[in-house]
């Protein structure tokens, strides 16, 4: 018996581990990285251009952005089996999980459309018409407004998810990236890649409130392109990937000021918290590898090689 | 106290005296390798891409890379000012008479270079607190593991100073080794640059760099202030302390060595 305890404690334990899942672009596969390590312990294959990635709210199912496979992927979690695929239209890169769990919200930067995808009837529910290049995607916490920011036409569109449709427009600088509200859904903040900023709208009136500038010592500004960011559950800081800068900015969610610079690897694009948020993993797309920070000292504390040019990252507990 | 134990401690008593005598020469030793941090580091930041290199785990920027090697530049620069003095205590000073006395030859130069690398690494020590303050940190630990990592390093690059202190008969001819000797053992090394950024402009220069005690000497510094042993460059520095400390002693051999032919 005692035995059996001990043997099901050893089969329990990584089944627990937490993990982070990093989609690798030009390799068609996802690195899995383990939390407590920081070693890559598997690596499973995807569709091709694997970009935006998600988990279910109970962590069984992933879902993947397939860009050049004109596919969202739904993956088994534990056995990192393909189940199928979803209906998602053209070149599908980033999407936004509904918080009921039952929508998908998906980005379709061909056909300049964004695509809301049923994933238990996997049927498309509708398709709106958004601007040119539509690339970030967010969702309030309330589910009652998703984004969708367009990378040509320069703009967050505001669509109400109970009628689908667009409810405002809002002009942001070049080439919009990412969109994420804060954690009360107060504000919402877009990163512009050429634009070099990051633009913060209240919520309610969907006016522009400030926006986040960055400027590094010995880095280009040219070279300073906001994408992917993430706040701290606290919402007080938000961290920014300032892609071929090689830095991610800490950044005061209150003054919108850069509190610091910390150096990441080539290209940076997106990132992940660990569960207990302590820890911060940035994709870097050039240098082929993740950058573990530190949170509490805002220190980078290793770099870990993952598959070519991984972009995007998602926990899991 | 026995007479090598005070023969030991004159020597320590000695070389801190001249250091205290001479203010000059903390500060001159200190703004050799701050020159190098603040100029020319801050000018190479961009220009020098550096992939993650052990002990780093993940990437640095290139003032942090070049810390361990400014310290080595230190204890190189200070073993060979100290050997220089030597030649000249040898000629007229203390040290012609400290030859003669009936103590061992080789605890006399050994107490020597225990002075010349405690000196070394007092100033190594001022400069990574000044690079602190910088914004270069390490942990507590790295820095205390850094202390018999330097002094060792310290120690062999005075035993090289010694060995050739004893292969030159005038004051005048040291300068001329020195700049046959720092200068090519700083630049081919790894305090500068890691060695693989040596390997893609040469192969040969690459190994030509991971032979020279010094590239040893900086990474055993490099690896301790990051808390770690590097096996091989604590092996490669203690034969060399060895060789070069077996040369010295040959040269200071009134029997054999050159000491007695300059007579």
């Amino acid at each position: 018996m005692k035995y059996l305890a001990l043997t099901a404690l050893l089969f329990a334990a990584p089944a627990g581990a937490a993990e982070i899942w990093v989609t690798n672009e030009k390799d068609d596969t996802i690195s899995v990285i383990d939390v407590a390590t920081l070693e890559v312990t598997r690596t499973i294959p995807t569709g091709e251009r694997p970009r935006g990635i998600t988990f279910s709210k109970d962590y069984s199912k992933v879902y993947i952005c397939a860009s050049d496979s004109d596919a969202v992927q739904v993956m088994d979690a534990a056995t990192g089996k393909i189940l199928h695929d979803l209906p998602s239209g053209e070149d599908p890169e980033q999407f936004v999980l509904h918080p009921d769990d039952k929508h998908l919200w998906i980005a379709n930067e061909d056909d300049a459309v964004t695509t809301v995808v049923d994933v238990e009837s996997r049927t498309v529910v509708a398709q709106i018409n958004v601007g040119i290049e539509p690339e970030g995607m967010a969702v309030s916490p309330d589910g009652k407004t998703v984004i969708t920011t367009s990378e040509t036409t320069n703009m967050a569109h505001w669509i109400d998810t109970a009628t689908n449709k667009i409810y405002a427009n809002t002009l942001v600088d070049s080439r919009p990236r990412h969109a994420e509200f804060t954690k009360q859904g107060a504000e919402l903040w877009v990163s512009s890649e050429i634009g070099g900023t990051v633009t913060v709208f209240d919520t309610a009136t969907q006016a522009e409130k400030g926006k986040v500038r960055f400027e590094i010592t010995g880095v280009n500004d040219d070279l300073i392109q906001p994408v992917g960011f993430e706040f701290t559950p606290d919402g007080k800081t938000a961290f920014v990937a300032l892609g071929p800068s090689n830095h991610v900015a800490v950044v005061n969610a209150e003054t919108l000021e850069v509190d610091k610079y910390i150096l990441v690897g080539r290209r940076v694009w997106h990132m992940a918290f660990s569960p207990d948020h302590t820890q911060l993993f940035t994709t870097n797309g050039v240098s082929g590898d993740v950058t573990v920070i530190d949170v509490a000292s805002l220190e980078p504390v290793k770099t870990i090689k993952v598959g070519r040019f991984p972009w995007g990252a998602a926990m899991r507990p | 106290m026995t007479a090598a134990l005070v023969a030991l401690r004159a020597i320590l008593h000695r070389e801190a005296l001249r250091f205290l005598g001479q203010r000059g020469r903390l500060v001159a030793a200190l703004v050799r390798p701050l020159v190098w941090l603040f100029i020319f580091a801050a000018g190479f930041r961009a220009a020098l891409g550096l992939s993650i290199t052990p002990p780093y785990q993940t990437y640095i920027p290139y003032e942090t890379y070049v810390v361990p090697g400014l310290c080595g530049m230190i204890l190189l620069f200070n073993g060979m000012q100290s050997s220089l003095s030597l030649v000249y205590d040898r000629e007229m000073g203390s040290m012609r008479l400290l030859l003669t006395s009936p103590l061992p030859r080789w605890w006399l130069l050994l107490s020597k270079l225990i002075a010349g690398a405690a000196i070394s690494v007092l100033q190594a020590y001022a400069f990574l607190a000044i690079a602190f303050a910088y914004g270069i940190r390490m942990t507590g630990a790295g820095y205390l593991g850094a202390l018999p990592a330097m002094f060792f390093a310290a120690l062999m690059l005075g035993a090289l100073g010694l060995m050739l202190s004893s292969f030159i008969r005038q004051l005048e001819n040291f300068a001329g080794v020195m700049n046959f000797v720092i200068f090519p053992m700083f630049f081919l090394s790894t305090a500068l640059y890691p060695l693989w950024k040596m390997a893609e402009a040469s192969p040969l220069l690459a190994r030509a760099c991971a032979a020279n005690p010094f590239t040893q000497a900086v990474e055993l510094i490099r690896f301790a202030l990051y808390r770690q042993l590097n096996a091989p460059a604590l092996g490669w520095v203690a034969l060399a302390l060895l060789v070069f400390g077996a040369l010295a002693l040959w040269g200071y051999d009134p029997e054999r060595g050159t000491v007695r032919r300059k007579a």
